[in-house]
């Protein structure tokens, strides 16, 4: 995009929407990208486009033209960085997804592309619903506690009788009429929106500071009420659902907006101090999470590896990565279905394998540019509760890439969540799909230019005395030479 | 709160470096190391999908990688998919599998079969900048397909061994042992399936796996008085020599006697020259001599002539035993060694190299399958050199060891009478060996041909008297296998005539072209046609 283009289009701002060209260029790069490896997957299988190129070309083409035109018609001055992204990661995942399935082995037998792509619709479709009914994003604030008593149930799901499957060890799933859910995908859309609601009225309180320890300002001891509430839920899915990666995730996200909210560098220290603590104990008393903690410390000794429920499968997965080293084996030219689950909680090793770490790379740094542009959003949003949650949003998709990377890179203890729009899994598509529908609304309001004059716009715009005298001048808004208007700063500023 | 939303931005940004660090560590640092895993079956499975160089025997391939349609690429094909042939050579290529990994040459030139060789980097990075696949190398063997097929078809589904080997280079020009498994089954892409296949083989009756030339020790019986000859010759004795030869020898400080075969005498007069006595296999004459010359000589030539010691062929053999000096090795024990029984313990590789250490002159030559190797272009990139491991014994030892061996196939009364050729002095020494009381014995036949100019020693070992069992001795089980052998070796028919020009012949073996599985051993004109 060139500065002059965008000058010429904010200087007829009021009037017209943006164009939203940058947005369609990275999504021809983007879709193109997604086809390019489906392509690949044939080519490198049989030598010949598989015979679902065309139709699963056709819909990424439809769904990225589709996903365009109600951004640009229900948000068109959101961040143009966010659904190309999306649709890149999204497109991989599927080509990855559908070159697994091609695999006779019986590891692979469950990997389902065309249902991730049906699932990738159904989400597309839902983020265009959110995007076209909800209108601003203030609404959500009205449903704080609402949202936590849904959030909260999304979590507990798993443990009801008759609809919670234990799969893996983990508690993480229901099964209604033979669909199976990961509730906690979207718990984190509605704990999310509760954190942001409550944080956002607590802040001040919570900010108040108490006695001072070791030279850390402590918050008042009658604050801790609800860290401990979310610490104890967290331990509690750790406990009677031995999920590390849920627990860690929520854990995570509230710790991060309550410092967003605070400036308290000591509620992250109490927070890390506790689930640490608390992981700690239930690593002493129980023997299941001892033996994750083994398989992750001790991945490569060939007892844990031989030990049932041992460092197996990670271990794999690493030789998986190792053996596509830089380069990759290219896409159909590896092995990736050895491992169990390279799909869906180990697509990142099959990503490895077969794109290398040069592919591997551009997927992280794809995840990196969703992720900062979200907290821009935070950044440029005016309201709190806007910041708190498109805060929350993009903190809790980096932590959920750095849980899911982590574990299976051994940074951390395999947990087993899914990586967002990448890993097969209808729930966490669906749910990423809603919260990308948030955050494009929360940065359509961010960036939307103000009518009301805004700093370092004062010298062009009419003053109120000029208003007042109806005196409006000919080029009331025309940009002084260069000097852009703040708007147009922000939002042509960021494509450079 | 825009202040902590930054600091925040840069935590994430922390967390995004992290896990770039982590993939590049196990990508790029920790690549080779977990390459190189032993329970990285990965590098092994991607070899299903190269095209794997072949395993050549007389310009056949007896094992190669065939285009398949399936998600694997290429299916390993042993004998041509004919199971009688690949059976045949089944200890020779190995097996290919995909859970239980490789065997045999399958095993051992792995690297250049899969082209990873260090030595054919030119080929890859020529492949890589013209887009082309890696092959893998072919490996053409040593093997005379013929001889293969004579051998296979001599041993008569009696369970054993046989090696033939040219005396001159070491080339092993034939080597089968049953039983044997048919590779094809487990070269299956499925892992279950492979497994299941591998158990079944692995666990049924006598080893099949096993290649007996180079894996299983027996006691070899009389063709160990040849070492005790050596040793004796070197020690001044001369074939000549007169020796005692009693009836019976009672076995120091015990209560038993030791006795002859069959309970005979050896000789009227009670003794004999080491030549007669040779010729008749007499136990107690060697029993004697081998206790005169003490333990210490009988040790060192057993061990010069390969005992105690790993070979390499490219497969690993087991090593053969003589016992170690101590206590626990008394005299009885060395009378009893000294014919072959108690504590002794060979491979039948280590008694074919006797013969034909004693063929070449004293010089023990290094075993070898493989002649050479061709990359995909058909460049050789390895050729083998035939290459003396030592100095056994003195060319004088051998002339006198040769001499008695001549005389236990040509003269009356011997063992190996059955293995004579008109017009050819064949040389060799029969060992018929106890294992247990009412266990049938092992027979053992070493030879080799013409003894005048020797070019191929054969060595058959058959269990448990193969199909004659108790009645089974080396005279009436394994010479006349060994008989076989020589003959098609030496492109003869049984009465000596010359069926063709065919020399056994180290080079001659890529242009061979005579695996003819249905063809009877008695036609040999089908090796004839170079």
């Amino acid at each position: 995009m060139s500065a002059v283009a965008l000058e010429y289009q904010t200087w007829e701002v009021r009037t017209h929407r943006p164009w939203r060209l940058a947005e369609l260029w990275l999504l021809l790069l983007s879709v193109g990208a997604g086809l390019g490896a489906i392509a690949l997957v044939g080519l490198g299988l049989d030598g010949e486009l598989s015979d679902r190129f065309w139709t699963e070309a056709v819909w990424l083409a439809a769904l990225a033209l589709v996903a365009h035109v109600v951004v640009r018609f229900a948000a068109p001055y959101a961040d143009q960085a966010i659904l190309p992204t999306v649709f890149f990661l999204n497109g991989i995942g599927v080509a990855m997804i559908m070159r697994i399935e091609a695999s006779p082995a019986r590891a692979a037998a469950n990997a389902d592309a065309v249902r991730q792509m049906q699932w990738s619709i159904l989400g597309v479709v839902m983020a265009c619903l959110v995007l076209w009914l909800l209108r601003d994003h203030r609404l959500l604030r009205k449903f704080t506690y609402t949202s936590m008593f849904i959030g909260l149930g999304l979590i507990a799901l798993p443990l009801a009788p008759g609809i919670g499957r234990t799969i893996n060890g983990a508690t993480r799933w229901i099964v209604i009429g033979g669909l199976s859910m990961q509730p906690a995908e979207f718990a984190k859309i509605f704990l999310a929106i509760f954190f942001a609601g409550y944080l956002v009225t607590a802040r001040d309180s919570l900010a108040l500071a108490g006695p001072k320890v070791l030279g850390i300002q402590l918050p008042r001891m009658r604050d801790l009420g609800p860290i401990l509430v979310v610490w104890a839920a967290s331990i509690a899915v750790l406990v009677f659902q031995t999920d590390l990666g849920v627990s860690l995730l929520f854990f995570g996200m509230f710790v991060a907006m309550l410092y967003m909210a605070t400036d308290r560098i000591s509620w992250m220290i109490i927070g890390g101090l506790m689930f640490v603590g608390g992981a700690a104990a239930l690593w002493v008393s129980f023997p299941h999470v001892a033996q994750r903690m083994d398989g992750w410390l001790n991945a490569m000794d060939p007892a844990v590896i031989e030990a049932p429920g041992g460092s197996w499968q990670i271990v794999q997965g690493l030789f998986g990565m190792a053996e596509g080293g830089m380069l990759g084996s290219g896409l159909g030219r590896g092995n990736p279905y050895i491992v169990p689950f390279s799909f869906s909680d180990f697509i990142f090793a099959s990503l490895g394998e077969e794109l290398g770490l040069i592919g591997v790379m551009a997927i992280l740094v794809a995840f990196l540019v969703l992720c900062e542009r979200g907290l821009r959003t935070a950044l440029l949003v005016r309201d709190g509760f806007g910041k708190l949650l498109a805060g929350g949003f993009a903190f809790v998709l980096a932590l959920q890439v750095f849980v899911v990377v982590g574990g299976i890179t051994r940074v951390i203890p395999m947990t087993g969540l899914a990586l967002p729009f990448m890993a097969q899994g209808g729930s966490a598509v669906l749910a990423n799909w809603i919260i990308v529908a948030v955050l494009l609304r929360i940065s359509d309001d961010a960036r939307r230019p103000s009518l009301a004059p805004e700093r370092g716009q004062v010298a062009i715009a009419p003053t109120p005395e000029e208003v007042v005298a109806g005196q409006m001048p000919t080029q009331a808004v025309a940009p002084l030479e260069g000097v852009e208007p703040v708007f147009d700063a922000q939002a042509g500023g960021d494509e450079k | 709160m825009n202040k902590t939303l930054r600091r925040l931005a840069a935590v994430m940004m922390v967390m995004f470096v992290v896990l770039m660090g982590s993939a590049t560590a196990i990508q790029f640092f920790q690549a080779e190391a977990l390459n190189a895993n032993p329970r990285n079956a990965r590098a092994f499975t991607k070899q299903f999908n190269n095209a794997r160089g072949p395993i050549v025997v007389g310009g056949v391939p007896i094992a190669e990688s065939v285009p398949v349609d399936s998600s694997f690429g290429f299916q390993r094909v042993f004998g041509g998919g004919d199971p009688a042939i690949a059976e045949m050579y089944a200890h020779v290529t190995g097996y290919f599998s995909i859970s239980r990994g490789t065997s045999g040459i399958e095993r051992q030139e792995n690297e250049f079969l899969n082209g990873q060789a260090p030595a054919l980097w030119v080929d890859r990075v020529h492949n890589m900048l013209t887009g082309q696949v890696n092959r893998g190398s072919s490996v053409e063997l040593t093997l005379d397909g013929f001889l293969q097929q004579v051998s296979w078809e001599a041993m008569n589904g009696q369970r054993g061994s046989v090696m033939a080997i040219d005396t001159r280079t070491g080339a092993i020009r034939s080597m089968v042992s049953y039983p044997s498994f048919d590779p094809n089954p487990l070269a299956v892409h499925s892992t279950s399936l492979a497994n299941e296949r591998y158990n079944e083989v692995l666990y049924s009756d006598h080893r099949p796996m096993d290649n007996r030339v180079l894996r299983q020790v027996h006691p070899p019986g009389s063709t160990f008085k040849m070492i005790v000859a050596a040793a004796a010759l070197e020690a001044g004795y001369t074939i000549n020599t007169q020796l005692p030869a009693p009836h019976r020898f009672r076995l120091p400080n015990t209560t038993h006697y030791l006795r002859n075969f069959g309970d005979r005498t050896c000789s009227p007069t009670g003794q004999g020259s080491m030549y007669e006595l040779m010729v008749i296999s007499c136990n107690t004459s060697f029993a004697m001599l081998a206790l005169e010359l003490g333990e210490d000589r009988i040790r060192d030539m057993a061990q010069r002539f390969g005992f105690g010691e790993n070979f390499r062929v490219p497969m690993w053999s087991v090593a053969s035993r003589f016992p170690e000096a101590g206590d626990a090795f008394t005299a009885d024990r060395l009378a009893l060694a000294a014919i072959g029984q108690g504590d002794v313990m060979v491979t039948p590789l280590v008694m074919g190299l006797m013969a034909a250490a004693i063929a070449n002159d004293g010089v023990m030559m290094q075993p070898y399958l493989v002649q050479t190797i061709r990359d995909p272009n058909l460049e050789v990139i390895f050729e083998a050199e035939p290459q003396a491991l030592r100095q056994v014994v003195s060319p004088e030892v051998a002339a006198g060891l040769t001499e008695m061996m001549i005389g236990s196939v040509r003269d009356w009364g011997s063992t190996g009478w059955r293995a004579r050729i008109p017009g050819v002095d064949v040389a060799g020494k029969t060992g018929t060996a106890q294992t247990a009381r009412g266990v049938a014995p092992h027979t053992w036949f070493t030879v080799f041909a013409p003894a005048e100019d020797p070019v191929i020693a054969v060595v058959v070992m058959i269990e448990n008297g193969g199909h004659m069992g108790m009645d089974g001795t080396a005279a009436s089980v394994a010479v006349p296998i060994a008989h076989r052998v020589l003959l098609a070796a030496l492109g003869l028919d049984a009465d000596g005539q010359p069926i063709g020009p065919v020399e056994p012949d180290p080079e001659a073996g890529g242009e061979q072209d005579d695996i003819l599985p249905n063809e009877p051993a008695e036609q040999p004109e089908a090796g004839g046609d170079e």
